[in-house]
């Protein structure tokens, strides 16, 4: 393999990292304020991705469609906060599990509804879709690498409203003590319900900018969502920190490990059954990471003890 | 001189910049019962979680029956003969008072790996959780859901499983609380005749009970033993009487 | 009688009796489906160990479905196109004999269930939940992957596999196999939570530390617990793959994991009949609700939130009332 292949992959692995960082940083931050887990969090992405689908055929801009999919999964993140999740932070993980996966039938299902089962296609806008010019001569595409800026500025913003700004400040209290933070007369249901909703609008947006590379349609959230579990697992729950580091290692993991693996069984092996060992093992690779994890750290790489 | 069944050895334990335990030095005789007072947040609850399980000291060591303990689990440690109740009561509250009592005994026998006989028709497990009941009064309440338990009969129960374990020795946290005045005084009688089959490491706030009982009192200040002797050395100590019992009745 | 024990012998003995309808109208869809509610039953039966009584919540059980079925797939597979197994120093056949299939799928799932549990259990509450269904998961891309037994498109089985003495492809006695794994193991689950290790097991949910104190191990105490569970369900994925002839990596999907916890919830979680209720119900409401509307699975979804934010004592709950049994 050429180097300019390999750094091209490690540019996929690291784009499809950051856009599972956007996943897991709202889990692990309702998690690590609420108390909640969250299934419903992949039909969050899928509202984005058909709310940028939907827009973006109506007006043809890529824009006012993203601007949609953070909307359209902020709105959708509030409502059910405040009709159904509200009333589950009290309750014991086994009810948070059951009415979250209720809730993924109901948008699941809805969406079919709406859309009907066949995938929805949302066009990269035509000045990203061609290539750019990476120092060294690397030709990659502009929308990808726009990704991955987008990502990258998503999570310093991230650190930043959490590190400096108020509702940051509220953030961190009710991750170290719950009781606290309403004495201090914070109101805490308005600062669950905006949690909730940052966390959708995160997902929203992801869905939204991965939809455009791959396709819309029912049931992709929901991969997505499990990767997301292995990153917080792998990070440590509650670490927003941990939520990058885990989702830049499981993308780097499963991109490379699905070009690399192959290539390494060829090494010793007929090109055909290399192929298929090599890509048997790589789709178990980052699960093969996380049980690594958990022998050496069962709280995850940042997780407290 | 007789060879302490249970000796704790130089324990250190921090939380942080908190000295929770400061060198901590003390042993438990056979037959006797050893108490260990002092203020709140003096560092009793990380001490007792140290040597009965569940928090591992920074430096120091755990001697149980000449063995070395220190790195045992809860679990090791109870087979290995501690039988130790709580503070606040750890029980399965959904379970019946008898249920509870049984699992202590079933724990004893270590016969846990059976899937198909009903545990509360083995006659053997069920009599020994009875005559532990008995002992400590509750027998009368052995149908009953341990959540519906007063936190003085729950108390009554921690105990109850200890008994069933048979141990060589008792760790208690504060065994009188919640009990009121007669059945701290039934308790207290209670505790005089069970030091002869295993001596009481008892940690407890109620300080009538300490005098009657203690052949050994220890007090533990900001982590440190400030002293330790008979009730009578105790009540005369300045140390003790400036840093502690000078902010409490003694009788 | 306990109102509990009457409804549990109406759930139980309704399943018999509409397959006894069925057969007389002559009805052999009505059985098959009667069937599949009676494995996904069994099933649930198995995650109810962990879940209900040692209040693990698994969201991976579908591993271990998958692996019974695939067990069942592979040799069946191996058996009708007379290809040996495994033809290296040793030979392996495949093999149509359900007992034999049977014996494979208990084995090879209650040793995953070891492996799974084993690491998974290391931790607790919300990372076992997210591990188990990322394990789950695992299997589910190893199957679409690897391609020797179908890949996505999955395996089909020419003929069901047999048993000594039954003409299984008749549904009414292949029902009635299933009827009678569904009671013995039913039978041993109810004797299970009674005996030393139930009990054991219940304290463990309840409170881990009083278990370690009386020098019991709730590790090694729920990771049988995991095993034994893993090993039931996977034998209903096996009698499921035999009721379709056929496996695919469906199976494993983690809405299938979800759909085990919803029977077992929908139910009554923490009754014995609680998977067999909610399986059933699940059925019957596939089976009345899929021809009024595509989208029945909305309904699903809705009378499920309805449960669990409402009526959390399930089917079982609302009608025998909340107390859980504690003889």
């Amino acid at each position: 393999m050429t180097p300019i292949l390999l750094i091209e992959q490690v540019l996929n692995g690291l784009q499809s990292g950051i856009m599972l960082f956007l996943m897991a940083a709202g889990l692990t931050l309702i998690f690590g304020v609420m108390g909640l887990i969250n299934l419903a969090h992949g039909s969050l992405y899928m509202i984005g991705a058909f709310a940028a689908a939907a827009v973006a055929g109506w007006t043809g801009s890529f824009t006012l469609a993203l601007a949609a999919a953070l909307a359209a999964a902020a709105l959708a993140g509030c409502i059910i906060e405040m009709v159904v999740i509200r009333r589950l932070y009290d309750r014991d993980h086994l009810d948070q599990v059951l009415a979250t996966f209720a809730l993924i039938l109901i948008f699941s299902e809805g969406t079919r509804w709406l859309f009907g089962s066949f995938p929805l296609y949302l066009d990269v806008p035509a000045a990203l879709s061609g290539p750019v010019r990476l120092p060294g001569g690397i030709l990659y595409p502009s929308y990808r690498l726009l990704i991955i800026v987008i990502g990258l500025l998503i999570a310093i913003g991230l650190f930043q409203l959490i590190a400096r700004t108020r509702i940051g400040i509220q953030i961190r209290a009710g991750e170290s003590d719950r009781e606290m933070i309403g004495a201090l007369g914070v109101d805490i249901s308005r600062l669950y319900t905006i949690v909730f909703a940052l966390g959708a609008a995160l997902a929203g947006l992801a869905g939204a900018l991965v939809g455009a590379i791959q396709s819309v349609q029912v049931g992709m959230g929901e991969p997505v969502l499990i990767l997301a579990f292995v990153v917080i697992v792998i990070g440590g729950i509650g670490s927003i920190k941990g939520a990058l580091v885990g989702a830049l290692l499981v993308g780097l993991t499963d991109t490379l490990g699905g070009v690399l693996l192959p290539l390494f069984f060829g090494l010793f092996m007929d090109p055909s059954s290399a192929t298929t060992i090599g890509s048997a093992l790589a789709s178990m690779s980052i699960y093969i990471l996380m049980a690594l994890v958990l022998l050496f750290r069962p709280t995850g790489l940042y997780g407290r003890a | 001189m007789t060879e302490p069944l249970l000796h704790i050895d130089g324990l250190y334990k921090a939380f942080g910049a908190l000295q929770a335990t400061d060198g901590v030095t003390l042993t438990l005789l056979p037959g006797e019962i050893h108490a260990l007072i002092g203020p709140n947040g003096a560092g009793k609850s990380t001490l007792i979680k140290q040597i009965a399980g569940g928090v591992t000291p920074d430096a120091g060591r755990v001697w149980f029956k000449g063995q070395d303990v220190t790195a045992l689990s809860t679990q090791a440690r109870a087979q290995a003969g501690l039988g130790r109740t709580f503070q606040i009561s750890s029980l399965a509250m959904e379970a019946t008072v008898l249920q509870n009592a049984v699992l202590g005994a079933l724990g004893r026998a270590g016969s846990v790996w059976r899937f198909l006989r009903p545990v509360m028709r083995d006659a053997a497990l069920v009599a020994q959780a009875q005559a532990a009941l008995e002992r400590v009064g509750l027998a009368d309440h052995a149908a009953t859901r341990t959540a519906e338990l007063s936190h003085g009969q729950r108390r009554l129960l921690e105990v109850a499983v200890a008994l069933t374990l048979k141990p060589h020795a008792f760790v208690m946290d504060e065994p009188m609380a919640g009990l009121g005045a007669s059945g701290s005084k039934r308790m207290t009688t209670f505790l005089d005749g069970l030091r002869r089959e295993a001596p009481i490491l008892l940690v407890e706030h109620d300080m009538d009970a300490v005098f009657a009982l203690a052949d050994r009192i220890s007090v533990l200040v900001y982590g440190k033993i400030i002293a330790t002797g008979t009730a009578d050395e105790i009540r005369a100590d300045p140390l003790v009487r400036t840093a502690y019992l000078g902010e409490e009745d003694v009788a | 009688m306990r109102r509990e024990t009457i409804l549990n012998a109406v759930l139980y003995l309704a399943m018999p009796v509409a397959a006894a309808l069925a057969f007389a109208m002559d009805e052999p869809f009505l059985i098959t489906l009667i069937t599949r509610a009676a494995i996904f039953a069994l099933a649930a039966v198995g995650l109810n160990l962990a879940l209900g009584l040692g209040g693990l919540v698994s969201l991976g059980h579908a591993a271990f479905f998958g692996i019974g079925g695939y067990a069942m797939g592979i040799l069946a597979h191996h058996a009708q196109t007379y290809s040996p197994m495994i033809d290296s120093w040793i030979v392996i056949e495949g093999t149509k004999s359900m007992p034999v299939i049977w014996l494979v799928a208990i084995v090879t799932s209650a040793l995953t269930a070891l492996a799974i549990g084993a690491l998974s259990l290391r931790t607790s509450g919300v990372y076992f939940i997210m591990i188990t269904l990322a394990f789950g998961q695992m299997f589910y891309y190893f199957a679409i992957s690897w391609p020797a037994y179908g890949g996505e498109d999955g395996l089909s089985i020419y003929v069901r596999n047999s048993f000594p003495g039954l003409n299984t492809l008749d549904p009414m006695q292949f029902f009635v196999l299933v009827f009678v794994i569904l009671s013995a193991v039913l039978w041993w689950m109810g004797r299970l939570a009674r005996a030393p290790f139930g009990l054991a097991l219940s304290a463990a949910r309840q409170n881990a530390e009083r278990v370690e104190t009386v020098g019991l191990g709730p590790f090694r105490l729920r990771l049988v617990a995991f095993v034994i569970s893993g090993a039931v369900t996977g034998l209903a994925g096996a009698l499921f793959a035999d009721l379709n002839r056929f496996v695919s990596p469906t199976m494993f999907s983690w809405q299938m994991s979800g759909e085990f916890i919803v029977f077992i919830v929908l139910g009554g979680v923490g009754r014995l009949f609680g998977p067999v209720a909610g399986a059933m119900l699940f059925v019957l409401l596939e089976y009345l609700l899929s021809p009024l509307s595509e989208f029945w699975l909305i309904y699903v979804g809705a009378i499920l939130l309805v449960v669990v934010l409402f009526a959390r004592g399930g089917l079982i709950g609302s009608l025998a009332g909340r107390e859980v049994a504690h003889d």
